[in-house]
């Protein structure tokens, strides 16, 4: 079962490893934030199963730490990717 | 698993040089982002919980969107620093300076003598003495515990440094922009929803410490993030700094550090030891002292220096 | 016993990459935005939904178990505000070019 999980931990990997090749490619910042959106979640499958793997009975503060954090970078990121930094990125055109 | 572990290897080596090459500094970012998530799935790999929950907090989550928040601020001088090419003599030092250092490095990690020199069987055989469970938490606050202390007040002078970009005119004002948002939006909604969820976790996180992979800095770098996200949707505003309130938030931690420490020196005879028998007591009591000066270091730090005096 | 949990774990595992496949496979290929946001969203429910699931019948408590489907409740939280920002400020930008 552990070579199932590492298996299973490095395909997770691969998988956001292409993702990341949106971020050098995507012609608009949103496809970056998405692809750090991508980062968080495969990022958490994969330290799951990479815990599961090495036995660690921990692992699920971790996970939840990472959530947690991963849901504010992301909220960060696109906040970056405002027009201003102070801007409502979900403002809508009420016109 | 050689084949797991080899293929993370890789991939961390390769993204390190995707992150120096890439030239779009958001792009560079996210690459950071990655880098510190792949680090946190080697620490597990290696057993050192304490330092992947560490590096999913800081490294993931306040770096990032530390990173991001400068990218943001440099974007209109993007285009500037790309063009500039430096000259073929500074490339060549440049170059010549960093195989240098990796040599260096490269020579002493294989030098290093097997088996490594190290003082795991002692904190094992000590670690009765100071009643917590974690062999981490016992080495960073009671057998390190002046590291621990020197690190809390590096924190401050990292703080004062940071607020000393600030002009003088703003000086004692509110850090970063006034975010303006919907207050039904989407935004409002999930800076109500997941900070009160982020409060429990880490407090559970700082309780869970003494006895399982946890503690203070990474509970306080939940509850930092927390706050900057209300701060963030527009549901609460940076105070100025140069509210008392805060100051005396940020000493207090250090200051309670100190005072057990004197303690110490008086009750048994050494600065920072612990009388036998009060060691969790105590233990207990610093960690709930610099918890929240912690939180509200790392949420200053990240909100950067003041840009609007404060005009109450 | 022992086996058949071990199956259902191998399964709902391998689900989930699957889906993660076919999240980063939308993400690269599909021709805007909003489509690839579409396909973002999978990997973030199914993908990691089924891995969660899977690895339930392996914890050693209750409260482990209660960590990890908070775990997906928060990351489908944050994958879908982080959605709804994405959209509307692509919807936006096109907008208001």
């Amino acid at each position: 079962m552990t070579e199932f999980f590492g298996a299973a931990a490095v395909f997770v990997l691969a998988m956001v490893a292409l993702g990341l090749v949106r971020i050098l490619r995507g012609p608009t910042d949103a496809d970056r934030v998405m692809a750090a959106q991508l980062l968080g979640t495969g990022g958490i499958a994969a330290l799951l199963l990479v815990g599961e793997a090495t036995a660690e009975p921990a692992i699920a503060d971790v996970a939840l730490t990472l959530a947690l954090l991963a849901a504010f970078a992301a909220i960060a990121f696109v906040k970056a990717a405002a027009p201003t930094p102070d801007a409502d990125p979900a403002a809508e055109d009420r016109a | 698993m050689i084949a797991a572990d080899a293929s993370v290897a890789l991939l961390i080596v390769a993204l390190g040089a995707w992150v120096v090459v890439a030239r779009a500094t958001f792009a560079a970012v996210t690459g950071f982002l990655a880098y510190g998530l792949l680090l946190t799935l080697v620490w597990v790999r290696l057993h050192g919980v304490d330092v992947a929950l560490t590096e999913a907090a800081i490294g993931g989550g306040l770096t990032g969107a530390l990173l991001i928040g400068a990218a943001a601020r440099l974007r209109n001088t993007e285009a500037a620093a790309r063009a500039e090419r430096p000259g073929r003599l500074v490339r060549a030092v440049a170059a010549l300076a960093a195989l240098a250092v990796t040599a260096a490095l490269a020579v002493c990690v294989l030098t290093l003598p097997v088996p490594a020199p190290s003082l795991a069987r002692e904190v094992a055989a000590n670690l009765a003495a100071t009643e917590v469970g974690n062999p981490i938490t016992g080495v960073l606050l009671a057998f390190r515990s002046m590291d621990t202390l020197l690190e809390a007040i590096v924190l401050l002078f990292a703080l004062i440094g940071v607020w000393s970009v600030a002009p003088d005119g703003v000086w004692g004002g509110r850090p970063g922009p006034q975010h303006r948002l919907d207050p039904d939006g989407i935004l409002a909604y999930i800076a109500r929803v997941l900070p009160p969820i982020g409060i429990i976790v880490g407090m559970y996180v700082f309780w869970v410490g003494a006895d399982h992979p946890g503690g203070k800095f990474q509970g306080a770098t939940i509850i930092a993030a927390m706050w900057l996200l209300t701060v963030m949707a527009g549901l609460t505003d940076m105070p100025p700094i140069s509210r008392r309130w805060l100051r005396i938030g940020l000493v207090a931690g250090p200051l309670a550090f100190i005072a057990i420490g004197l303690y110490g020196a008086v009750a048994a005879g050494a600065f920072l030891a612990y009388p036998a028998g009060f060691a969790k007591p105590l233990i207990v009591v610093i960690e709930l002292a610099l918890m929240p000066s912690l939180a509200l270091v790392l949420a200053l730090m990240l909100a950067g220096a003041p840009q609007r005096s404060d005009l109450r | 016993m022992r086996t058949a949990l071990d199956l259902f774990t191998i399964v709902a595992v391998t689900g989930g990459a699957f889906f993660f496949l076919a999240g980063t496979a939308g993400l690269l290929r599909f021709p805007d935005t909003f489509t690839r946001l579409h396909a973002l969203t999978k990997a973030d429910n199914l993908g990691l939904g089924l891995v969660i699931l899977g690895l339930l019948p392996r914890v050693d408590s209750l409260v482990t178990a209660g960590k990890l489907v908070v775990v997906w409740l928060l990351v489908l939280l944050s994958g879908a505000v982080a959605s709804q920002l994405i959209a509307r400020a692509q919807r936006r930008r096109e907008t208001h070019p």
